[in-house]
C-alpha cells in the first residue's frame, strides 16, 4: 500500500514536469497554430543556464532566475526572429524550421559547453526526506517540484481566466480572426505567449537539472511524451494539458512499476520482464489511441 | 518525428587529419578508415572519447597507423540504428571504405555490422560486441577490441559473489546490450535475484524503479546504464537515500570517470569491475593516459582506452599487411596475433576474434580529497566469452 502511494507520488511528479512543458506547447499551438518542435530546446536552455549559474555562483536563487530569464529571453527572440515568419506557412514548413532549430540548439550547446553532461546539486535546503505518510519517506526536492507545478497550474488558471491578457489569449485560441479585427496587437500578444511558454519550459528544465543530467539533446527525450500529453489533453487547452500530463505521468509510472510483476504471475520471469517493459513503454501511446477513439479532439478541446 | 537527422562530418576528424595531408600526397592516397560513432544526444561523450583517443593514436604515429598513412572519416549516428546504416552504406559504396570502426551502442552495431560484413568489409569494434556476433553469427572480419558485452557483467556477477552479496536486484535497459547484461550477470552470480527490471533506453526518471528497489530490500544492486543514463540513475539512487543502505556493484560502463565526477563523494565505496583503469601500472597505459590528458585536458574513460587500443590493434594489422586491407585473409592473419602493446597489459584474441583478458575489481576511494577509481584484485583471469564455442568461421 505504501509502495502504491509512493509510486502514485512519482507519477504525479512526472506529470507535473510534463505539464510545465505541455502548457507552453499547447498554448503556442492553440493560439498561433505553430507546431514548435524546438520547445524541448527551450527546456534545455533553461537547464543549462541554471546549471552554469549554479556552478559559478553556488546560489540556488540566482540559478533559478538565470534559468527562467534565459529560457524566456531565448524563447521571445526565437519568436521574433524565426517563428513570426512561419505563422502563415503550412505545418510542414513549421516542422522543418523548428526541427532545424533543434539541431542548431543541440550543436550550439556542444560548442559552448561540450558533450560531457553538466551536473547540478539539489539545493541544500531541499535535500533529504520527509515522512509524508507512515512508511513513506519521500525526497523533499520531488515534493517541491509537485508543489511548484501545482502553483503554476493555479497561476495559469488565474492568468487565463481572470486577467485581460488571459482574455485575449482565450479569444486568440477560439476566434483568432476576430481578435485581429478588433485591433489587438496580435504580434505582441504572440511574442508574450511564446515567452510564457518558454519560461515554463525553462522552469521544467532547471528543476529537472538536479535529477537528470544536463546535456545536449535532453529536450528531445521528453518532447515526444509532451506531444502525447498535448494531444490527450486537447490542443490549445491548458486545463487539458494539466489533466493529460498527470494522467500520462501516473499511467506511465504505474505501468512501469506493476506490469512486469503482474505478467510474472502468468509466465516465465525473463519473458515477463521483457514483455512487461515493452508493454509499459507502449502504454502512453495506447492511452492516447484510446482517448482519441472516444474523444477525437482530446479530453478538453479548446476550439469546441 | 520521422525525419532523419543528417549526419555531419565531425570537426574533430578534420582536426586530426590536418597535419597528415601533405606527406600523404607523396605516398599516394591514404587508407580511409570509416568511424561511425555517437556524437549527439545522451551518450555522446562516449563516442567523443572513442573518437578522440583513436585520433590521438593516429597523431602519435604522425598521421599513420602501422606505418601506413590513414585518413579517419568520422560521422555521427545519433544513437539511431537507421542513421548508422545509412552512413555505413555511404562509406562502403561512395567512399569505398573497407575498414570501419567506432560504434558505441549495440543496437546501432546490429544494424550496421551485417551490411559491412556482407559487402566484404572489416569491422573492428571499440565497444559494442553483442552475443550474436561472438557466437553463431561470428565472422572472420568482425573484431572486438573491448570485450564481449557479457564479460562486463560476468565479472560484476563474480565480484558480487566474491563480496558475499546474497540477494541482488538487477536492472538494465531493454535493448540487446541490456539483455546481454542481465544474462551475463546471472551467469557467474551465485546468489539469489531479488528482482529484475528492464528500463527504457530513453528513460531519464527512475523514481518508479527506486521505489521497487526499496520495497524488495536486496543486499545489493547491480545496474547497467551507460553514459548519461547511468549518471541520472546513480544520482537518483543517492537522492532516494538508497546508496547508504544498499551497496552497488557495477560494471565499468555504469561508473566511468565522467559518471564519477557527476556523482562525487557519495560514490565512495561503490564496487566496479573493469578490464582497464587509468591507474594501471604498465608503460603503454601510462603513456596513453599522459598523452590523452595533455591533449584533451581530461581523464580518459574506458571508452577512450578502448578507442586507443582499437587504433593500436589496427596499426599492428596494417603493419603486417603493408598498409593494405583489400585482402581480408591477409588482414585476418596479421590481426589475429594481436601483436600490439595493449594499454591493459595482457591481451589476445580468442577463436571468435573476441578478447581473452583479465578482469579487475575497482573501488571508488577518496584519493587526495577527490573520489577516484582505484584498482584492487583480479576477479577473472584469461577470461574469454561463453559464445566462442558456437563460433565457426
Amino acid at each position: 500500500m505504501a509502495l502504491l502511494l509512493e509510486q502514485l507520488l512519482n507519477g504525479v511528479q512526472l506529470g507535473v514536469m510534463l505539464f510545465l512543458l505541455a502548457a507552453g506547447l499547447t498554448l503556442v499551438f492553440g493560439i498561433m497554430g505553430v507546431i514548435n518542435l524546438a520547445h524541448g530546446s527551450l527546456y534545455m536552455v533553461g537547464a543549462y543556464a541554471a546549471a552554469v549559474t549554479a556552478s559559478a555562483t553556488g546560489s540556488a536563487i540566482l540559478s533559478l532566475l538565470a534559468g527562467l530569464v534565459a529560457a524566456a529571453a531565448v524563447g521571445m527572440a526565437l519568436e521574433y526572429v524565426v517563428l513570426r515568419r512561419l505563422y502563415a506557412r503550412d505545418h510542414l514548413d513549421q516542422v522543418l524550421a523548428t526541427f532545424g532549430l533543434i539541431l542548431f540548439f543541440n550543436q550550439g550547446m556542444v560548442l559552448l559547453f561540450g558533450r560531457q553532461p553538466l551536473f547540478v546539486d539539489v539545493p541544500e535546503a531541499l535535500q533529504g526526506f520527509v515522512r509524508v505518510l507512515p512508511g513513506i519517506d519521500y525526497p523533499v526536492y520531488r515534493l517541491v517540484i509537485i508543489a511548484i507545478g501545482l502553483m503554476v497550474a493555479f497561476g495559469l488558471y488565474w492568468l487565463i481566466q481572470r486577467t485581460r491578457i488571459g482574455m485575449l489569449v482565450r479569444a486568440g485560441a477560439t476566434h483568432r480572426e476576430m481578435v485581429r479585427a478588433l485591433g489587438v496587437d496580435v504580434r505582441l500578444l504572440y511574442t508574450l505567449v511564446f515567452g510564457l511558454g518558454a519560461l515554463l519550459a525553462g522552469l521544467a528544465g532547471l528543476m529537472a537539472g538536479p535529477i537528470l543530467s544536463v546535456q545536449p539533446g535532453m529536450g528531445e527525450q521528453i518532447l515526444i511524451t509532451t506531444f502525447v500529453v498535448v494531444v490527450i489533453g486537447g490542443i490549445g487547452s491548458v486545463r487539458g494539458a494539466l489533466f493529460g500530463a498527470v494522467l500520462v505521468g501516473v499511467v506511465d509510472t504505474m505501468l512501469r512499476a506493476y506490469v512486469p510483476g503482474l505478467l510474472r504471475e502468468v509466465m516465465a520471469g525473463s519473458e515477463a520482464d521483457a514483455l512487461g517493459a515493452g508493454l509499459a513503454s507502449m502504454g502512453v501511446y495506447l492511452l492516447m489511441a484510446l482517448v482519441l477513439l472516444v474523444k477525437p479532439r482530446g479530453l478538453f478541446p479548446a476550439h469546441a | 518525428m520521422s525525419i532523419q537527422r543528417r549526419g555531419f562530418l565531425a570537426s574533430g576528424a578534420a582536426l586530426g587529419l590536418a597535419p597528415l595531408a601533405r606527406p600523404a600526397l607523396a605516398q599516394g592516397a591514404p587508407l580511409k578508415i570509416g568511424m561511425i560513432t555517437t556524437l549527439s544526444g545522451p551518450g555522446s561523450y562516449l563516442g567523443q572519447d572513442i573518437r578522440d583517443a583513436f585520433l590521438l593514436a593516429v597523431e602519435m604515429e604522425g598521421g599513420k597507423l602501422g606505418g601506413a598513412p590513414v585518413q579517419v572519416m568520422v560521422e555521427d549516428d545519433a544513437l539511431r540504428p537507421g542513421q548508422g546504416k545509412q552512413i555505413a552504406d555511404r562509406f562502403l559504396k561512395n567512399e569505398r571504405i573497407k575498414l570501419l570502426t567506432g560504434i558505441v551502442f549495440s543496437n546501432v552495431l546490429g544494424a550496421v555490422a551485417p551490411d559491412v560484413l556482407d559487402a566484404g568489409g572489416i569491422y573492428v569494434s571499440p565497444n559494442a560486441s553483442p552475443s550474436n556476433l561472438a557466437g553463431k553469427e561470428c565472422h572472420k572480419n568482425f573484431w572486438s577490441i573491448a570485450w564481449q558485452n557479457d564479460s562486463l557483467h560476468e565479472s560484476a556477477g563474480q565480484l558480487a559473489t566474491n563480496l558475499g552479496q546474497k540477494k541482488m536486484f538487477i536492472l538494465a535497459p531493454n535493448y540487446q546490450a541490456g539483455r546481454d547484461a542481465i544474462t551475463g550477470f546471472k551467469r557467474l552470480y551465485k546468489g539469489q535475484i531479488a528482482g529484475e527490471v528492464y528500463t527504457r533506453l530513453d528513460q531519464t526518471d527512475y523514481a518508479a524503479e527506486m521505489a521497487q528497489i526499496r520495497a524488495a530490500a536486496p543486499d545489493g544492486v547491480y545496474q547497467f546504464h551507460p553514459g548519461g543514463l547511468g549518471i541520472a540513475f546513480v544520482r537518483q539512487y543517492i537522492q532516494a537515500g538508497l546508496l547508504a543502505n544498499v551497496p552497488m556493484t557495477l560494471a565499468s560502463p555504469s561508473m566511468d570517470s565522467t559518471t564519477l565526477a557527476a556523482v562525487g563523494d557519495a560514490a565512495v565505496g561503490v564496487n566496479v569491475t573493469s578490464h582497464w583503469n587509468s591507474d594501471f601500472d604498465n608503460a603503454a597505459s601510462k603513456r596513453f593516459v599522459a598523452a590523452f590528458q595533455q591533449k584533451y585536458g581530461r581523464l580518459p574513460t574506458y571508452y577512450a582506452q578502448q578507442g586507443f587500443d582499437t587504433a593500436l590493434a589496427i596499426a599492428a594489422a596494417l603493419k603486417g599487411t603493408g598498409g593494405k586491407v583489400d585482402d581480408t585473409e591477409a588482414f585476418y592473419r596479421a590481426m589475429k596475433p594481436a601483436s600490439f602493446e595493449s594499454t591493459r597489459g595482457k591481451f589476445r584474441f580468442g577463436t571468435n576474434n573476441h578478447p581473452v583478458q583479465d578482469w579487475f575489481a575497482l573501488k571508488v576511494e577518496n584519493v587526495g580529497g577527490r573520489p577516484a577509481l582505484v584498482t584492487k584484485d583480479r576477479v577473472l583471469t584469461d577470461h574469454g566469452d561463453a559464445y566462442a564455442s558456437q563460433c565457426r568461421f
